[in-house]
């Protein structure tokens, strides 16, 4: 595999940004959508508030997990970052180019490094088009392969990195099962080159035998190839296991983000807590002797968030206070940031 | 415990111009009274196939229960008339599935399908029906029950949907509720509301539950006792102990090491297991976990092996499942 990944690296650029460095740095970023009623003159009511002054960095060379329920604002978050959603407020910064300045032709380029893997394999590669012309497309678009003898060599080696057989390039993703697609989506992100990659749930869908063979596989892309990952998921479990740093999300906001270790060993926002406390261990002496603490009531409408502290009406911790103010991120221990005014 | 389940080589078949699939193959398993069975096992594997299985929710074509005995309360189901069998769905043995929203009507209210129910299999009068509604809603948890019942089911957020799926279940007093995957779609903190609520009422109760999940953390959490399927077998049968820190299967081992665990150490890699699930119209004599399995032997190509005692009441489908013990152990 290292030959091969070698050769899969002749055409990269010198990297400006150094491992540990700040690869990519969002700040106090804000994505509302309109709600809209009426269906001939659209009446703006309300506002979706997505995401709602979210900052955070990711270092390159890092995973940073971003957790959260349903609807937290894990994706729009991800596609902000990649320009594929025009966010209402804040910036995002990527090796020192801040991306809401550029213009379309600008932005081809920074497209080129930031890739993304989707949840869906079955929805997320076109099914009219055989493997090799999913991985080719994007390479002849871009330019980086313009030779076709040498673009379907490295088609070759990169179904290979990703543990498929060469000849895979000729299937349609019909022919082939759930984790198999997966490995496409993998390798559609990798064909570019890419610094850095979204994993936006990419292994939610799979079953636990076939989702470690992708999890072993990321990590191996990741040494391999200097890869940053912003890795977005609701299995904490998964996300423990694969991310160096975890931002907590709920309804648009960042309620914690710390070291992996440091979040898991020593959660201090009540929201971790209970989230952590909803996850069980796949032991049963273990669950014998927890603790599960459960959270009453419901994720609230993020039309109508709550005020103050978006997670107060849930919250055993919550004092009047709570109500009135929004909470801001203060770092408690090294590198460890609540939105809580109450640990 | 008394059996309340007996399930004897069931046998259930789907004819597909792909070939016959032998989704579920000579199962057989028991449930007692109160207890929590977990079954587990990938996608494709049979389990809810195996589940409607027993409320003969198979439907023809393509599917067929081909063979087998599924004694309930003594009475063998797959002899029940159609009236009989209708008469136990429901009243008996309840369902709940991964998506309340197609096992709701849509156009009918909370309270109208809670209240058929009650009228239709306890002969119920109006207002009884209506009393018990707003009981079993609370009983679920859901606040504010009188107004609820007259709200549709796309009223509600999927967690309520799904407790007013355990009400609906819960409203004949049935012996057993099967629930199939019934917190997959839901946020974790949700989750563990509504398996919380279903494991309590359970016990206070003394109704039998089976669930059906693929997450091995929800089984350790609330199973008593856990089978473990694959292509359509059960290939291992024990305690929620003995599966966990004593496997004797090798595709239990290979599951338990597949998953990544929040208590266990970030760095450590995971061991998944190679290949894929086999495709269940193209089975021949041998194990079907063997083109997989890392102990296979000569023998597992031609010959299937049986669902035997490997002591204390737990039972394993492995040739070799005496010998694993150590090894695995050290692998996992
Ligand atoms: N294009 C859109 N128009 C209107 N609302 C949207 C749009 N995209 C997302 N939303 C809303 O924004 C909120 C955040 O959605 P988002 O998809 O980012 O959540 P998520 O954290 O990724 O959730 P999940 O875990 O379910 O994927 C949700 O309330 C969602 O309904
Ligand atoms: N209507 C059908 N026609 C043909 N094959 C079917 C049908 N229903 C189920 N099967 C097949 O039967 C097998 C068992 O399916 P089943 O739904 O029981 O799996 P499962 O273990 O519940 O999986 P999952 O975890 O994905 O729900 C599968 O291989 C499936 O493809
Ligand atoms: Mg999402
Ligand atoms: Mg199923």
């Amino acid at each position: 595999m290292s030959a091969q990944a070698a050769t899969a690296h002749t055409t990269r650029s010198p990297r400006s940004v150094e491992k540990g460095e700040t690869l990519l740095e969002i700040r106090n970023l804000k994505k509302y959508f309109a709600v809209t009623e009426g269906v001939v003159v659209h009446r703006t009511v309300g506002d979706i508030k997505a995401v709602d002054d979210v900052s955070f960095t990711i270092r390159k060379g890092e995973t940073l997990g971003l957790v959260g329920e349903s609807g937290c604002g894990k994706t729009t978050t991800g596609r902000c970052i990649l320009q594929l959603e025009r966010p209402t407020a804040g910036e995002i910064v990527f090796e020192g180019t801040n991306l809401e300045r550029l213009d379309q032709k600008a932005m081809i380029p920074m497209r080129q490094k930031m890739q993304v893997i989707f949840q869906d394999p079955y929805s997320s590669l076109n099914p009219r088009m055989k493997v090799g012309e999913i991985l080719g497309e994007p390479m002849r678009v871009h330019g980086i392969q313009p030779d076709r003898a040498k673009r379907h060599k490295r088609i070759a080696e990169l179904l290979a990195v990703c543990g498929l057989n060469p000849k895979f390039a000729d299937r349609y993703p019909h022919e082939m099962s759930g984790g198999q697609r997966q490995r496409v989506g993998i390798a559609r992100a990798l064909c570019l080159n890419p610094d850095f990659i979204i994993c936006d749930e990419a292994v939610s869908a799979l079953d636990v035998s076939i989702q470690a063979q992708v999890i072993n596989l990321l990590e191996d892309l990741r040494e391999e190839f200097d890869l940053t990952y912003l890795f977005i998921a609701h299995d904490l479990s998964v996300v423990h296991h694969l991310c160096n740093r975890v931002a907590v999300m709920y309804l648009g906001k960042v309620m914690e983000l710390a070291e992996s270790d440091e979040l898991f060993d020593h959660p201090m926002h009540p929201y971790t807590r209970a989230l952590l406390s909803a996850v069980p261990v796949a032991d049963p002496k273990i669950e014998a002797e927890r603790q599960h603490q459960v959270l009453p009531g419901e994720v609230p409408s993020p039309i109508n968030p709550p005020s103050g502290c978006v997670f107060h009406p849930r919250c055993p911790l919550v004092v009047d206070s709570c109500r009135a103010e929004i909470p801001p991120l203060r770092e408690l221990r090294t590198g460890h940031w609540v939105a809580c005014t109450q640990v | 415990m008394a059996k309340l389940l007996e399930i004897e080589h069931l046998h259930t078949q789907f004819f597909t111009s792909a070939g016959v699939v032998e989704a579920v193959n000579d199962v057989s398993y028991d449930v007692a009274e109160g207890e929590t069975l977990g079954l587990v096992g990938e996608s494709g594997c049979g389990k809810s196939v195996s589940a409607l299985s027993v409320l003969r929710l198979i439907s023809w074509p393509p599917g067929r229960i081909v063979g087998g005995s599924i004694r309930f309360l003594g009475k063998d189901l797959l002899k029940l008339s159609d009236a009989e069998i209708r008469r136990v769905r429901g009243r008996q043995i309840a369902m709940v599935f991964q998506e309340p929203m197609t096992s709701l009507n849509p156009v009918l209210t909370i309270g109208l399908q809670i209240t058929e129910t009650l009228e239709h299999h306890l002969g119920m009068s109006d207002a009884q029906a209506d009393a018990r509604a707003v009981e079993l809603l609370g009983m679920v948890g859901i606040s504010d029950p009188e107004r609820r019942l007259k709200q549709y089911p796309h009223h509600l957020s999927g967690g309520m949907r799904q407790r007013v799926m355990i009400a609906l279940a819960l409203s004949c007093e049935p012996k057993l509720i099967i629930a199939d995957e019934p917190t997959t779609a839901l946020d974790v903190t949700i989750q563990a509301q509504i398996l919380e609520l279903m494991k309590d009422l359970s016990k206070r109760l003394g109704v039998a539950l089976i669930i059906i999940t693929h997450n091995l953390g929800v089984v350790a959490r609330y199973a008593d006792r856990v089978n473990v399927m694959y292509a359509g077998k059960i290939v291992e049968e024990g305690t929620a102990d003995q599966i966990y820190h004593n496997p004797h299967h090798p595709y239990t081992i290979g599951l338990l090491a597949s998953v990544p665990r929040m208590d266990q150490h970030r760095g450590k890699r995971l061991v998944p297991i190679d290949g894929q699930p086999p495709d269940l119209t193209k089975l021949d004599n041998g194990c079907a976990y063997r083109p997989r399995c890392r102990w296979a032997i000569d023998r597992c190509a031609n010959e299937i092996p049986p669902l035997e005692h490997v002591g204390d009441g737990q039972k394993a489908a492995c040739f070799r499942s005496h010998e694993l013990g150590d090894e695995a152990r050290a692998v996992s």
